[in-house]
């Protein structure tokens, strides 16, 4: 009987140390997933500034700026543009 | 000594003191448990609740707007967070030398700093749309009373180029202008909250549950293709300066899906910076504008009478002398012509051939055919302040007016419905709704206005116009064959035709098979040259040129010089 009753306390012990255990882990995963998901937010601020400096960049009057007094590029005459329909099918 | 032998215990108690102490304790315990049960039972709910605000937290999540973009997925339109300082002026007693330190930071003067400060209400917005680094420094200052705020700001790498198509959104994030009104509810997006358990660190240590889910604000793609409207703004822009005109529109129409491909106005301003403004800068002209569209109106006569079978292309009309008087007024053309075709009419552009043709209509058809291109009614795309023009019911009109409304006096248009009406004669005489946003799936056709063999005679006519001995060669575009009309309208002033022009070219190319409609309005050219042809034209050209590049589209005419004849001067 004492046996048994000496079991069962441990039992009982261990699971109480395992519940929080376990509580504490989650906690702990949870922190670390809050961490992340702030860091997606944060890295989907900095692809919006990208793009809005990627196109910033690529503005077409930029381009044409560059292109003409940069790089002494104009537009082809009409005589050397040949369009390429696409293949029929 | 045993506690059993204690002399203490053998010391009677009178009974009735026993039975107090006895019924003391009970009380006391009766007490307890009421007390116990009182908590536990009846105000478990409320302090359940006390005892969660100690550590649970409702946090708010917000939501992003969504970004604007064109046909080919390029950025137009993006929030990205900023932040907003503010005050609790009580709590905010800042040194002078904080005061400046704060408002060199915030690059505003320390006078008005200290009066935002000094004002008697309990919060003030000391300023808004703050970069984020800006404020990282304000925040490491660690000043009483200043606070920090997270807000959106809306920026336009494409800067003044669109800005009449995208327009702008407030300090809050709202649409208030252009497709940012427009579309603000798709683009708005809802915030969401949560409520989550906190740590003495501040820390989220468990989520309880999500109250509301954010909902982002969803993407736009336009139909804006963004090199022809780089394309129809720059040379729109180009032409203002050389004309010295007060205004003009440009807009660029995909024949096959009634996309708009490009829209420009002039003047036009930033929206990233919006400090002096004025009312004129804002005006999206093409849709909020109307305007007495002139000559470019003849086709829907000439169109109008083919499809009554009264005309052929070639039925010959007598214009001499040049004038015509219905009741007290008269009609002129700028150059007498004689007899023409019809086709010759529209190509000449002969105001009395126009209004003889018009004078052969029931009133009724004449507007029935109006109203069915679109005239007189707003588009509806959703776009503020978009207008309908001016269209008098049939019943209404006298023969001159009748007479004039041929050639496109006495009514009124917005630019933006003159191209719609135009994919009539791009495409086989059917209609399409013009669409702001990208369509994926075309309709085949629209609903049918003209007849394809209608369509078609127009069509030459319209190709005619530009060739010499037509009204605008300065339209042609060396390897593709064009179609189109001018137009050079009086302008109202205050009630009476003065000598303010509005100058436009509106029409199609490669007119073996039509791809873009574009339409030019320049409102107000004042340096000499004032017809369609010299001043709408050429733009017409360049953008249509430029735009056929882009797309790739085959040409369709040999390689040969353009001839620039003299331009015919077209009725006025």
């Amino acid at each position: 009987m004492l046996r048994l009753n000496l079991l069962l306390l441990l039992i009982a012990v261990s699971c109480a140390l395992s519940t929080v255990a376990a509580n504490h882990r989650a906690r702990k995963l949870f922190t670390d997933l809050e961490r992340e998901q702030s860091r997606m937010r944060e890295l989907d601020v900095e692809w919006g500034q990208l793009q809005l400096e990627q196109s910033t960049w690529a503005g077409h009057a930029r381009i044409e700026r560059i292109a003409r007094d940069k790089l002494g590029m104009r537009p082809p005459p009409p005589a050397h543009v040949v369009a390429i329909e696409a293949a029929a099918r | 000594m045993k506690f059993a032998n204690s002399p203490i215990l053998t010391h009677r108690l009178s009974p009735l003191r026993s039975r107090l102490v006895v019924f003391a304790l009970l009380a006391g315990f009766v007490a307890l448990i009421g007390r116990s049960l009182y908590l536990q039972v009846f105000q478990n709910d409320f302090l359940q609740k006390k005892g969660e605000s100690r550590y649970e937290r409702v946090i708010e999540i917000s939501a992003t707007r969504g970004r604007i973009l064109d046909r080919h997925g390029d950025v137009l339109a993006v929030s990205t967070p900023v932040k907003a300082i503010w005050a609790i002026p009580e709590d905010a007693r800042l040194a002078p030398a904080q005061a400046r330190e704060l408002a060199a930071l915030l690059e505003m003067d320390v006078r008005e700093l200290n009066r935002k400060l000094a004002s008697d209400k309990d919060f003030v917005f000391v300023k808004r749309q703050i970069p984020p680094d800006v404020a990282e420094k304000v925040a490491a200052l660690r000043l009483p009373g200043i606070h920090e705020q997270k807000e959106y700001r809306r920026y336009y790498p494409s800067g003044d180029v669109m800005a009449h198509m995208l327009g702008f959104t407030g300090v809050a994030d709202e649409g208030q202008e252009g497709v940012e009104l427009a579309m603000n509810d798709l683009l708005t997006g809802k915030p969401g909250s949560r409520r989550v358990i906190k740590d003495r660190r501040g820390q989220i240590v468990e989520d309880v549950e999500s109250i509301r889910a954010p909902q982002e604000g969803k993407d736009v793609t336009l139909a804006l293709d963004g090199k022809i409207q780089y394309l129809a703004h720059s040379l729109l822009k180009q032409a203002i300066t050389e004309h010295k005109a007060k205004a003009g529109g440009v807009v660029v129409l995909d024949v096959k899906t009634g996309e708009v491909l490009a829209l420009a106005n002039a003047p036009t301003y930033n929206p990233n910076n919006r400090v002096r403004l004025v009312g004129a800068q804002l005006r999206n002209r093409a849709f909020t504008d109307t305007f007495e569209p002139g000559s470019t109106f003849k086709p829907f006569t000439a169109a109008l009478a083919l499809e009554k079978g009264k005309y052929r292309f070639d039925t010959p009309i007598q214009t001499a002398p040049g004038k015509l008087s219905i009741g007290a007024a008269t009609i002129h053309d700028a150059h007498a012509h004689g007899v023409l075709t019809l086709a010759e009419v529209i190509q000449k552009s002969s105001n009395v051939g126009a209004a003889k043709v018009a004078l052969s209509f029931r009133p009724e058809d004449m507007w029935q055919n109006f109203n069915s291109l679109g005239f007189g009614a707003p588009l509806k795309l959703g776009f503020p302040g978009e207008v309908g023009g001016r269209l008098r019911p049939a019943k209404t009109w006298r023969p001159i007016e009748q007479a004039t409304m041929s050639y496109g006096h006495g009514i009124s248009v917005t630019l933006m419905q003159m191209a719609r009406a135009y994919l009539a004669f791009a495409r086989d005489g059917d209609l399409l709704p013009v669409s702001l946003t990208r369509v994926e799936t075309p309709p085949l056709t629209g609903a049918a206005v003209f007849s394809g063999q209608t369509a078609r005679e127009v069509r030459t006519m319209l190709e005619m116009a530009v060739k010499p001995g037509g009204t605008a060669p300065k339209a042609q575009i060396p390897g593709y064959r064009v179609a189109g009309k001018t137009g050079t309208a009086h302008k109202l002033d205050g009630g009476s035709y003065g000598d303010k022009y509005v100058a436009s070219f509106i029409g199609f190319a490669p007119a073996s098979e039509p791809r873009l409609v574009v339409a030019v309005m320049i409102d107000e050219p004042s340096a000499g040259k004032y017809y369609g042809g010299d001043v709408a034209a050429p733009v017409f050209a360049q953008v249509m040129a430029g735009a056929l590049r882009t797309l790739g589209v085959p040409q369709d005419a040999p390689l040969k010089p353009v001839l620039m004849a003299e331009a015919v001067k077209e009725g006025v």
